[in-house]
């Protein structure tokens, strides 16, 4: 049987992709990911931002307590190459690409212009295969309007693509007005695959103790209804390769998500909170489900199987719209 | 000829430059002021810098100086060059290696930035008291007196060293010269490579031990040949003054810098000269100039090659017509008929005379004095009192300058009005706090002049005596000439105040010339600030004539992101006001210098940087000075009218600025000074302090026992004290049962707060109902400053509480102890400090603390204020700091005499006890003093004792009368860092422990050195960074706790308030009455561990989480009933070492220097964590009998 696949132009084994996560934080944990039987890595975020505070604390650290006391003038050695920047994370790309046979694709985040094309470029170098580009962001500033924000993203994909020669792939909110309208404008713009969605960071309230309490709990099964919606609708729309990820979880009744996603027409589908649960070597556990349904219905490769629930393809193409709203109300 | 190289750098680099260069091996021990060429070194070995033999020298911290020199003699017999860097106490342990290595006629050649000698008191600034203990060494010495010279003279030394096979103390003025910025011109690797002959090295090595040409060195030899072998060396010292000057006269062919072992400088036919070495020559050689311009006949010899003292050269320096001659020292030799230079001096004239090299009756008069004692001025006003005082014709002999004499009458007068600097030079003066970056911009400054202009520039910078909240003053010097001016400005046309404060409380405009700009930081614009200003500072203004500028520096600070850093704007001001470079070029120099500091480090502090650069020069606004002084605000008195008379008189003019004033007669002779005078320093340096929220608190006592200042103190009292309390002050019902009409405060002493946000962190109790609001909350200062004095004094009109009512054995109650150690001096955030104070509330009034040098002998007594002090009976610790390697042996010093003097108390109360009260002799002599009120019990039995023997004429009465305190039980304690305690002390340590002596130790466990900057210590962990460990520390940390524990008989603690201050509690406790040694291991968090303190004791939490600092109480009194005394206070590891560490730069550095070495070390340091905690759940576990059983406590 034939699972291969392509994702924004690389050839993969299986659909079975490890999404970013603290698994792909070390060598170890992606080579752990690779013996799993992931068919490529999507590594942790670099992230801008956390890169410019850690450089701001650093010099702050180095250089606040310096110059006023005669005795002690500075704390800590000057080392010659001190550098805070991307290193370690360009160190662990360069490592991985080299380690492992499984295309490495890097993740980012980023808050300035010259952060995505300067990361983006040196990410490219270090030897990733392509790059995710991980926009995120709650716009808290009422001044700026929804059309403001879509431009950004536009802006930002347009700068990147300029700058690196490897695949470009968009991680995405679900949170746009008009998702398809925005979809077709990213897919003009050169993005080789979207990645629907995002998990966003939803503080919760501690009511002991006051205080807003940072949670992040891993994706459940029902988290999968929104990415599926939207890659059946786009499936078939775009040049860009679709990439599921959110919800792939089920034990029990091994990869329906997968199979779900897939016949929703995604590439591929991406995989975080199951191989934290269950350890890396899960991914193998998700293929071969795939591989035993498909087996059972007959198909030899993915293609016949992509997308047959998509819009496009499915026989109520209208259950996928508001019609389908109505009627689960109705249903009441 | 390439063209030389110019460049700014301070005397230590200029010297470790070229040291570096000429030696394979440099093995050294941290010490002020010489620390920096050490730590250079290590710097550049670590990029692979290479010396001139294309080697990459090495560098090694050692555990002392007298380690260091022992490594150094190694390394030299067996052939390496080999240097060292140090000064004061540590030049003086390496005496006994300096006698061998020049006994045996070694090369090399040490780097002294001379500094004065613990005496009466320790100090770490310049003089030469060090360098002339060393003179029987052997050792040749050779002086440096400016940047430039020390950068030369350390080249010369080590060629003329190699070449005459006589060692070289080569030494210059300590922070004078160390620390001061000077521009000057570098030596290529080409002239060093010229100058050293390379057949002098192999010849080095050829005399080195060496197995296949073997030989014996370091013979014992007696009385038939010692002393010939002693005079053997003769020849050598005898021609090495002219090999000296002909090395001086080689390197003169090759730079163009030519030197003089006795350098003349003056009228040729002098009639006053005066002799002198270090910085002070060039003060002198610039008096001189202006003296000389004006027709007086003086001149100046500086002594380069003061040892061995050419007679001959000497002579051929002085003119023939020289009539009077006045030798300066830096350094005083009590008793002695004169220091060294003086007494070589008259020597070599006597000798002269004698010889007939001096024709009879020709020999001037020559007197000596003294000047400059740990960098105390010495300025053109007081060399022309010296050479002015040789136109009497009885000179002053033995005369001291640049201090008021009042008690032997030496001092010379000095006119304070002479002013020689030179017109075009362009003199700043900065007043600036540390935190704000002031000196670090006039650095910067100074670098952009110095390098891209023919501008020549100096800097040298002022520290106060304190950690937090240090103020900074900065003597910058911009001028067309080189600037030989080694003092600081007595009058500039530049007054720079970066905080608007200092206007308020000091003189900042005393050394502002008439005409100049002064430039001030303020919150108030340009049409409210002259309202502001204090009544003496408008006179001063409109005196002076000054132009004054504002600039709300802290408000583009915060615009612009750059926090609290104001150095950038102040620095963009002074360039757009002075007019040393053209605005655009000055502001572009500006940005260039600031790439080159942060570019690697990210561009957004750049842009940052760039933006408060570009936003200043808007809000830069000149102020119309009216004719008039309106101003109602009068400067504050230094320190309350209530103070005691000494501090008013001596201590508050200290605290003024204005120690130089204080005359001789007010200073203690024998440097006893009286405890507790922090408390009229009220410092007010904190922006936001402390707010107690009495409803929200449940009275734990976590916030003071965690503070590091002592400004958290709870009292309770009964209610009707609270009659005439201030409004605004707060209190609540105590919340323990039993105490009915009884209230609690908790007071927070805002003035002596340095605002850390240490308590708010531990505080567990939070508000129901308002979110984020806790039992004590930072809230900023000013607006509560007042009221909150008030209530503060209030407050210390109710009694402490009494100690026989409070239970010792808790944190809640620990709180109501009143601290006798209070507002140290040391940083924001402490984690040594509040140990320390701890100590004081169990213990602090039978207390006698030996206190090892280091942070907690700075913060513990430097002046001019001191922490440690009194309770209300007067009683309080003992302290004092003896040095730094001796400490344990010091306090087990105490210990003999405690020991030796009670037993002598006792036995004289025995033999008079009929004479006495017997039954009251009795009960003192069988007292058991363990708990706070069998102690007191016994302290109101001695004091009725003391009565009766007052009263007694007899000797044996007066004989126990002086002995009699020793009857209720001292607490002695010796303190100090891991410095201390890990290294330099660790063999006087170990033998104290080992003496059974009951003796308690608590070290201070920061795991660096933190007083003198930052480098290893044993005490260091695995994989963390530190000075002389840049690349990860690859060696665990010693465990000290394992080793006193072998012993077996020595109650050892490991201890974290952060993560269990109950288990602290009970350990100090326990550590206290244990009647054998004891040793407190207490972590420490520190500035040098590279986070934000306010996180201190969060840290110690995962510290002791992670396993890493396992609490552990070993109590030998336990193995004596055969139960296990090993105690393991902590529970198994929750968190990976990673999850403690990465919070802490100190180990996060190595992540972006070397991101795989820091994983590897990252996973050693976890290794090392289980494996020491399998060791310590095995020993918790096991059977007491499996302990080894204290001898000492079974005796028959």
């Amino acid at each position: 049987m034939d699972l291969k696949t392509r994702y924004m132009g690389l050839e993969l084994d299986h659909p079975v992709v490890a999404s970013a996560s603290p698994l792909s934080e070390t060598l170890d944990g992606i080579r752990r990911l690779e013996d799993g039987g992931v068919s490529a890595v999507v590594l942790f975020s670099l992230f801008e931002e956390q890169i410019r505070q850690e450089r701001m604390a650093f010099v702050q650290l180095m250089d606040h307590p310096s110059e006023s006391y005669a005795e002690s003038l500075s704390y800590f050695p000057d080392v010659g190459d001190f550098r805070v920047g991307p290193d370690s994370y360009l160190s662990l790309v360069q490592r991985a690409a080299e380690a492992v046979d499984i295309p490495v694709i890097a993740s980012l985040n980023c808050v300035t212009g010259e952060g995505w094309i300067e990361y983006a470029r040196q990410l490219q170098e270090a030897g990733a295969k392509a790059l995710e580009l991980n926009i995120y962001g709650i716009e808290a500033n009422f001044d700026v309007s929804g059309r403001e924000v879509e431009q950004r993203y536009l802006d930002i994909l347009r700068m990147v693509k300029q700058a690196v020669s490897i695949p470009v792939a968009l991680k995405l909110s679900p949170f746009f007005s008009a998702f398809g309208h925005i979809a077709r404008q990213f897919d003009a713009e050169g993005a080789d695959a979207l990645v629907l969605f995002n998990r966003f960071y939803q503080p919760d309230l501690d009511i002991v103790n006051l205080e807003v309490a940072p949670t992040l709990s891993l994706s459940h099964a029902g988290e999968i209804r929104l990415p599926l919606l939207w890659i059946a609708l786009l499936r078939g729309r775009l040049k860009a390769s679709l990439a599921a990820t959110r919800g792939v979880e089920s034990a029990v009744e091994s990869a329906v998500e997968i199979i779900k996603y897939l016949l929703a027409g995604a590439d591929v589908v991406m995989v975080a909170s199951a191989l934290l649960r269950n350890g890396p070597d899960y991914a193998g556990t998700l293929v071969d489900g795939l591989r035993d349904w498909m087996d059972q219905r007959g198909f030899q490769s993915l293609e016949p199987m992509r997308g047959i629930m998509s819009r496009a393809k499915v026989a109520n193409p209208g259950a996928f719209e508001r019609a389908n709203y109505i009627k689960i109300l109705e249903s009441y | 000829m390439a063209k030389p190289k110019v460049i700014t750098l301070d005397g230590n680099e200029a010297v470790a430059h070229v040291a570096y260069r000429v030696n394979e091996v440099c093995a050294i021990y941290p010490i002020t002021p010489s620390s920096t060429m050490a730590e250079l070194a290590d710097q550049w070995a670590a990029e692979g810098k290479t010396n001139i033999f294309g080697e990459v020298p090495v560098v090694v911290e050692m555990q002392s100086e007298g380690g260091a020199a022992g490594a150094v003699h190694g390394a030299l017999q067996t052939g390496a060059l080999t240097t060292t860097f140090t000064a004061s106490q540590g030049l003086l342990l390496m005496i006994p290696n300096m006698y061998k290595i020049a006994g045996e006629l070694t090369p090399t050649v040490f780097h002294v930035a001379a500094r004065s000698l613990a005496a009466q008191a320790l100090s770490i600034f310049g003089d030469h008291s060090d360098v002339a203990a060393v003179r029987g060494t052997g050792f040749a010495q050779i002086a440096s007196g400016s940047v430039q010279e020390a950068h030369d003279l350390a080249l010369i030394a080590q060629a003329a060293s190699l070449n005459s096979r006589i060692p070289f103390l080569h030494f210059f003025d300590g922070f004078r010269t160390s620390h001061e910025i000077s521009k000057i011109v570098l030596l290529s690797d080409d002239e060093i490579r010229a100058m050293i002959d390379e057949e002098t090295v192999r010849a080095h090595r050829a005399r080195a031990l060496n197995p296949d040409n073997p030989f014996i060195r370091g013979t014992a030899q007696n009385p038939d040949v010692y002393f010939q072998g002693r005079e053997t060396v003769n020849p050598y010292y005898a021609r090495l003054p002219s090999l000296v000057q002909k090395t001086m006269d080689r390197f003169g062919e090759l730079t163009g810098r030519r030197y003089r072992l006795f350098e003349y400088h003056g009228d040729p036919e002098a009639e006053r000269v005066a002799v002198i070495l270090g910085s002070g020559a060039h003060t002198l050689r610039q008096t001189v100039d202006f003296l000389a311009k004006q027709g007086e006949k003086v001149g100046v010899i500086q002594v380069r090659l003061c040892l061995p003292f050419s007679v001959g050269h000497f002579l051929a320096a002085l003119p023939s017509t020289t009539k009077a001659i006045a030798v300066l020292d830096r350094l005083k030799s009590p008793g002695a008929l004169g220091e060294p230079l003086y007494t070589d001096v008259v020597a070599a004239l006597a000798e002269a005379e004698a010889s007939g090299l001096l024709p009879a009756g020709k020999r001037p008069e020559i007197v000596g004095g003294r000047y400059g004692l740990s960098s105390k001025e010495f300025n053109p006003a007081m060399a022309k009192a010296v050479l002015d005082e040789l136109k009497k014709e009885r000179p002053k002999n033995h005369f001291t300058v640049g201090i008021v004499d009042d008690v032997s009458h030496t001092s010379l007068d000095v006119d304070p009005g002479f002013d020689i600097e030179p017109d075009g030079v362009v003199r700043a003066v900065f007043f600036g706090l540390g935190a704000d970056g002031t000196v670090g911009a006039n650095k910067n400054s100074i670098k952009i002049i110095g390098e891209s202009t023919d501008l020549h520039a100096q800097g040298y910078f002022v520290y106060d005596s304190k950690k937090s909240g240090s103020r900074t003053t900065s003597h910058v010097r911009f001028g067309p000439e080189p600037i030989e001016s080694p003092y600081l400005i007595e009058s500039a046309n530049f007054i720079g105040c970066h905080q608007f404060s200092f206007i308020e409380t000091l003189d900042v405009l005393a050394k502002a010339k008439h005409g100049a700009v002064l430039l001030l930081n303020s919150p108030h614009g340009p049409d409210d600030v002259w309202d502001r200003l204090p009544y003496e500072v408008q006179r001063q203004i409109i005196d002076k004539a000054l132009k004054l500028y504002v600039i709300d520096a802290s408000r583009v600070a915060l615009e612009t992101g750059m926090g609290g850093r104001t150095n950038t704007i102040m620095q963009t001001c002074f360039f757009a006001l002075s007019g040393v470079l053209p605005r655009d070029q000055a502001i572009a120099k500006i940005k260039e210098a600031i790439k080159k500091t942060y570019g690697k480090k990210g561009e957004e502090i750049v842009r940052k940087n760039y933006e408060a650069v570009d936003r200043t020069l808007s809000a830069l606004h000149e102020v119309k000075v009216p004719d008039q002084a309106t101003g109602t605000l009068k400067r504050q008195p230094v320190v309350s009218e209530e103070a005691p008379d000494f501090v008013r008189r001596v201590t508050a003019m200290m605290m003024a600025d204005r120690g130089d004033e204080l005359p001789v007669s007010l200073m203690p002779a024998d440097g006893t000074f009286p405890s507790g005078t922090t408390r009229w320093e009220k410092r007010n340096i904190a922006q936001s302090v402390p707010v107690w929220e009495p409803d929200i608190c449940i009275q734990c006592g976590n916030c003071g026992f965690v503070c590091p200042h002592s400004v958290i103190r709870a009292k309770f009292y009964h209610e009707s004290r609270l009659e005439n309390a201030p409004e605004t002050f707060l209190s609540a019902p105590v919340t323990a049962y039993g105490f009915p009409e009884t209230r609690y405060t908790l007071q927070v002493y805002v003035e002596d707060c340095t605002g850390c946000g240490l308590c708010v962190e531990v505080c567990p109790a939070k508000s129901l109902t308002r979110s984020g609001v806790k039992a004590i909350n930072m809230r900023p200062n000013d607006p509560i400053q007042e009221p909150q004095k008030a209530n503060t004094r209030f407050f210390e009109t109710i009694p402490v509480n009494d100690r026989a009512r409070i239970d010792f054995s808790s944190v809640r109650g620990a709180q109501f102890l009143e601290p006798l150690f209070e507002f140290p001096g040391a940083c924001a955030g402490c984690g040594e400090t509040p140990y320390v104070r701890l100590l004081s509330q169990l213990f602090g009034d039978r207390l006698i603390v030996a206190n090892a040098t280091g942070c907690s002998s700075i913060y513990g007594g430097n002046l001019p204020t001191t922490p440690w002090t009194v309770n209300a009976e007067g009683n309080g610790p003992a302290w004092s700091n003896s040095l730094f390697e001796d400490n344990a042996e010091f306090g087990f010093g105490f210990r003999l005499t405690a020991d030796q003097h009670l037993a002598l108390a006792q036995r004289l109360a025995r033999e008079l006890k009929d004479s006495l009260d017997p039954e009251l002799v009795d009960e003192i002599l069988a007292a058991p003093q363990l708990t706070e009120s069998q102690i007191r019990a016994q302290r109101e039995r001695v004091a009725k004792l003391k009565a009766m023997l007052l009263k007694r004429t007899d000797d044996k009465a007066k004989d126990l009368l002086s002995v009699v305190d020793q009857l209720v039980r001292r607490s002695i304690w010796t303190v100090g860092g891991d410095g201390w305690a890990y290294d330099i002390g660790s063999g006087g340590l170990d033998h104290v422990l080992a003496s059974g002596r009951d003796v308690n130790v608590l070290v201070l466990d920061t795991e660096v050195y933190s007083n003198t900057g930052g480098q290893m210590s044993k005490a260091t962990p695995l994989g963390a960074v530190a000075k002389f460990a840049a690349a990860g520390k690859t060696v665990a940390k010693k465990d000290l706790a394992l080793q006193a524990i072998a012993y077996g008989n020595v109650y050892v603690a490991r201890v974290a308030m952060g993560a269990n201050p109950q288990q602290t509690l009970l350990a100090f406790r326990e550590a206290e009455a244990y009647p054998g040694p004891s040793l407190i291991l207490a972590y420490s968090h520190c500035i040098a561990h590279g986070y934000n303190l306010q996180h201190g004791m969060r840290q110690q939490d995962l510290a002791v989480a992670s396993g890493y600092w396992p609490l552990i109480r070993y109590n030998p009194a336990l193995r004596r009933s055969d139960r296990n005394p090993f105690v393991l206070d902590s529970p198994r590891p929750r968190i990976r070492f990673k999850e403690y560490a990465y919070n802490e730069l100190r180990f996060m550095m190595l992540s972006h220097t070397n991101p795989r070495n820091f994983e590897r070390l990252m996973e050693m340091a976890q290794q090392v964590v289980d494996q020491k905690w399998d060791i310590y759940e095995e020993m918790a576990s096991r059977a007491g009998s499996r302990f080894h059983p204290d001898a000492s406590v079974d005796l028959p």
